[in-house]
């Protein structure tokens, strides 16, 4: 299949490996994978920011990219996540029908990572390798928005010599929230102290979860206390084939 | 017109009042037990209903029935309770409901008094007008005792003293009632609370209450209570006076039997609440011989126009998205700066407000969506919080302060770099040229503004040099569809 | 138009001008997918209001039929030291245990209730999965004040008239909707004090059930 990859804005500019290694995740599953270079971003900062006169441009130039995709692989779930609870909404109330039909069109084809290996390709086992002990995070959007239940943890079980762990209270959110981390700072940091702790007294050596946003968050304050816990995108873990990268 | 809730008028911004609150240690880890309890007993009674998502849609149906024909229902509330003995008075505002209230307690010659736990009446700051005028009000809810006796606020709309534990609370009545041998014991606790306030239960003339429903098709008035206190409120006095929002307003009697299912669940977590009481009017020879009813409105009716708007005023104040959130839990309720908190508080304060007042409560969110999860009547709090923040936008870019804000200047620059690939690539330049300011080997230290907020508390790796579609070039690799 | 009506009038003509103009005349009935009858079997359904009871701190006492109903106060009061106890004047005398202090309420005054340990009535309806009972307050049922004051309260409960779900239970009340209700789950309690549900604090602090029925 072709599979247009739309890696999301932070991913691109903070997390290239992320990209990385959803591609040769695909490629190694024999599927073909392309990178429109018009892309940027799905509108979601600003539109849940409440700019969302600004947001709509955006949003049109994500549909106009895609719209002719066979597939969309997004590996992140906050911004399928807002694909699917606002795009349609903001192509309504600009009534434009030709924009609003194709933003129909579109979503059926737009999937996070995880969810595309598993619900759309049906893969469980992608050939991955990764000898460690790793908890995985259930980031908001892939719990309560794409209702993705086990689909990660399933991909994770099928990691030759992966241990997996975990996570007291593993739907608790981490705290980042978007801007949120910065213009509540305090109680951003507040919410990652408690969800730090509940890592910590599992003791992983990796935590995972299907978006960079939490675990950039997670990465800011187990770094800055010194853990020697590390953070990786799922994507990597199933692109790994033995040597701990 | 003289719309009130609650201190909103002067409470500080969310960001301030938290910080505050963070800092409070024996309030968080108090808040963090008590909501850590809730919320699993909760959970424990939900899995036992079958039936629960079909009683949560029904429950959002009727409300959003009764809000698409609010006058219809008013007006045969009115016309029902009326010829039950009843007398309905309509209060556009606090300062209107107020009026009406302090009239009536004069009218029937009362300078006390006894109070069951209303929210609507904080809302409205009731208390303080009656003492104006010279009237004490008695608080009878324990938690209600707690905060009046401990010169305190509310911080819960369900449980309003959970920020204070058995030490505190002991303390509080130590010095107040004046009963020094008083342990921290819970039951000792609530049995100096009743015999504290038996004497006044028996005693005084005039009570008033809130409703948590009110029914249009018999003209009835439901309390829901624990303790018993409500039951004293609306049966002992001779005149009693109800104050409920129009919101609360459900069709029929049969309705009651979804609502009565879901509150108490999601409220304390239990299968029934130990006492609830309806009572229709005036009823010959038990009770109230003077039943009034002030029906407020205080902004609400504002809230209709919109659908999503509109939405807000299905809740029935079970507290269940307080004790889910994230950011309640670290914060407690006092930091929302108005009697309605946590996320429901975060829609209903500024909407009330038309949001001249807790501006910042919309933001005070991650989002998680925790709140939609738990909330009985769903009420998709995590989309009307978008809605709000775009309120807020739009209301500050008409002025130049706001225009020219930090996140404004910030949130327009991305928007034009997202704009063309040009400007989007050429910001991922400059983003990696200016970091070299803050970079100390892989990371990026003390940042600057806004952004110091990241930084303050956690580290933060320094853009890579090469960026995704940087490798993607450079591998050649296919761009088209 | 006094002020009294300007505010009434006012806050009608905001809700009119908020609403959509097309809105049906009749609104429609919201559908109701939730259990509305119950599935349990009679035995079932009592062996669950008498754990849901229990469970809440209650005591609960199973007779076969009306005549057992005397003896069975009997023992509920001395059990706990109780000689005086006050009923509604309709409550059946042939119920009424002899070597008790009787009061019969004819409409006494609030004070002469006050102090009196104990008061026993009959009920509406009890709801089975949630342990709530029902009372309408007309009758033997008492008015509200009963069942307020006195610190234990013995109530009787038909079992012919215990249901399994609340929308059966308010079904069965439909006839006496606009009477005075009162629903009890348990004694008195409030967890207002870290989260600890503590009993009695007012209203009864004992509640005693008795069943009786074949």
């Amino acid at each position: 299949m072709r599979i247009a990859l739309f890696v999301a804005c932070y991913n691109d500019t903070l997390f290239p490996e992320t990209g990385i290694a959803v591609t040769q995740v695909l490629e190694r599953l024999g599927h073909t994978v392309t990178f429109p270079m018009e892309q940027t971003c799905c509108g979601q900062m600003h539109y849940n920011t409440g700019f969302h006169r600004e947001a709509v441009p955006i949003v049109r130039r994500f549909v106009q990219t895609f719209r002719d995709a066979e597939a969309v692989c997004v590996p992140s779930s906050s911004c399928v996540s807002m694909m699917r609870e606002h795009y349609e909404m903001i192509a309504e109330a600009s009534n434009d029908a030709a924009f609003l039909a194709e933003v129909r069109s579109l979503l059926p084809r737009i999937h996070e990572f995880s969810e595309l290996l598993v619900n759309r390709l049906g893969v469980e086992d992608v050939g991955a390798t990764f000898a460690h002990r790793v908890a995985y995070h259930a980031s908001c959007h892939s719990v309560r928005v794409l209702h993705l239940g086990d689909v990660p943890i399933r991909l994770l079980r099928a990691v030759r010599g992966l241990e997996l762990v975990e996570i007291p209270d593993r739907e608790q959110c981490c705290g980042f929230g978007g801007t949120f981390a910065v213009k509540n700072a305090d109680v951003s940091g507040a919410m990652l102290k408690a969800k730090q702790a509940n890592i910590v007294s599992v003791a992983p050596e990796v935590v995972t979860a299907v978006d960079n946003s939490c675990l950039m968050h997670l990465y800011g304050g187990l770094h800055r206390a010194g853990s020697a816990i590390r953070t990786l995108h799922i994507a990597s873990i199933l692109a790994a084939q033995g040597g701990a990268r | 017109m003289s719309i009130r809730v609650g201190k909103t008028a002067k409470a500080p911004e969310f960001p301030v009042a938290a910080k505050c609150a963070l800092q409070n240690e024996q309030l968080r880890k108090n808040v963090h037990h008590a909501t850590d309890v809730i919320r699993n007993k909760r959970a424990l009674r939900v899995a036992e209903m079958p039936d629960w998502e079909h009683l949560r849609q029904s429950a959002h149906e009727i409300k959003e029935q009764t809000l698409a024909h609010l006058d219809r229902y008013l007006i045969e509330f009115e016309r029902n309770c009326t010829a039950a003995g009843g007398t309905v008075h309509w209060a556009r505002d606090a300062d209107e409901a107020n009026a009406i209230a302090i009239s009536l307690i004069q009218q029937y010659g009362g300078d006390e008094v006894i109070k069951v736990k209303t929210m609507t009446s904080d809302e409205v700051q009731m208390n303080p007008a009656l003492h104006a005028a010279g009237i004490t009000p008695h608080e009878t809810d324990l938690a209600d005792m707690i905060v009046q006796l401990g010169d305190d606020e509310p911080s819960h709309i369900v449980v309003p003293a959970l920020h204070r534990n058995r030490f505190e609370i002991r303390d509080i009545f130590r010095k107040k009632m004046h009963r020094a041998e008083l342990t921290e014991q819970p039951e000792e606790l609530a049995a100096a609370a009743r015999r504290y306030l038996r004497d006044r239960f028996l005693r005084v003339k005039i009570g008033v209450s809130g409703a948590n429903f009110a029914i249009a098709e018999t003209g009835s008035v439901c309390v829901v209570e624990s303790e018993g206190n409500g039951r004293m409120c609306v049966t002992l006095p001779e005149v009693l006076i109800t104050l409920v929002g129009i919101e609360k307003m459900i069709p029929s009697f049969q309705d009651l039997e979804v609502f009565l299912q879901l509150l108490p669940r999601s409220a304390t977590g239990e299968r029934m609440n130990p006492y609830n009481s309806l009572w229709t009017g005036v009823h010959a020879g038990d009770g109230p011989r003077a039943f009034h009813v002030i029906l407020l409105d205080n902004g609400r009716t504002k809230l209709l126009q919109s659908k999503m708007e509109r939405e807000t005023l299905d809740c029935i104040r079970c507290g269940a998205c307080l004790n889910a959130c994230p950011v309640y839990r670290e914060t407690g309720g006092h930091a929302y700066g108005s009697i309605y908190s946590g996320p429901i508080g975060a829609i209903l304060s500024p909407q009330l407000n038309s949001m001249q007042h807790s501006r910042s409560l919309p933001y005070a969110s991650s989002l998680c969506g925790a709140c939609y999860e738990v909330c009985p009547v769903k009420i998709n709090i995590p989309e009307i919080l978008i809605h709000l923040r775009g309120r807020v936008v739009q209301d500050d870019q008409k002025t130049l302060s706001g225009n020219l804000s930090q996140m404004n200047l910030a949130m327009q620059g991305a928007a034009i770099a997202f704009g063309s690939r040009r400007r989007y690539e050429a910001a991922q330049r400059l983003g990696r040229m200016g970091q070299t300011l803050f970079q100390r080997g892989d990371q990026l230290r003390h940042l600057p503004g806004m952004a110091g907020g990241w930084t303050r508390f956690r580290d933060l790796r320094a853009l890579p040099k090469q960026s995704f579609r940087d490798w993607w070039k450079a591998n050649s690799r296919e761009t088209g569809l | 138009m006094s002020a009294a009506q300007t505010a009434r009038e006012e806050i009608l003509a905001r809700i009119r001008a908020a609403l959509p103009a097309e809105r049906d005349a009749t609104p429609p009935t919201a559908p109701r997918s939730y259990q509305r009858t119950g599935s349990l079997d009679r035995e079932q359904c009592l062996h669950l209001l008498r754990d849901r009871l229990l469970d809440y701190g209650a005591e609960v006492i199973e007779v076969d039929g009306e005549a057992a109903l005397s003896g069975a106060i009997s023992a509920a009061l001395i059990k706990v030291g109780e000689r005086r106890f006050i009923v509604a004047s309709e409550f059946p005398a042939a119920w009424l245990p002899s070597d008790f202090d009787v009061v019969i309420d004819r409409n006494l005054p609030i004070a002469a209730i006050e102090g009196i340990p104990a008061v026993i009535t009959t009920s509406e309806a009890a709801v089975a999965s949630s342990g709530t009972l029902l009372l309408v307050h007309q009758g033997a049922q008492g008015r509200r004040v009963l069942t307020l004051l006195p610190d234990h309260h013995i109530c009787i409960v038909d079992t012919a008239r215990v249901f399994e779900l609340l929308p059966e239970a308010l079904a069965a009340l439909d006839a006496v909707k606009s009477k005075p209700l009162t629903t009890i789950a348990g004694p008195s309690a409030t967890s207002d004090i870290e989260m600890t549900r503590i009993l009695g604090v007012h209203g009864p602090r004992r509640l005693t059930i008795i069943l009786y029925g074949d």
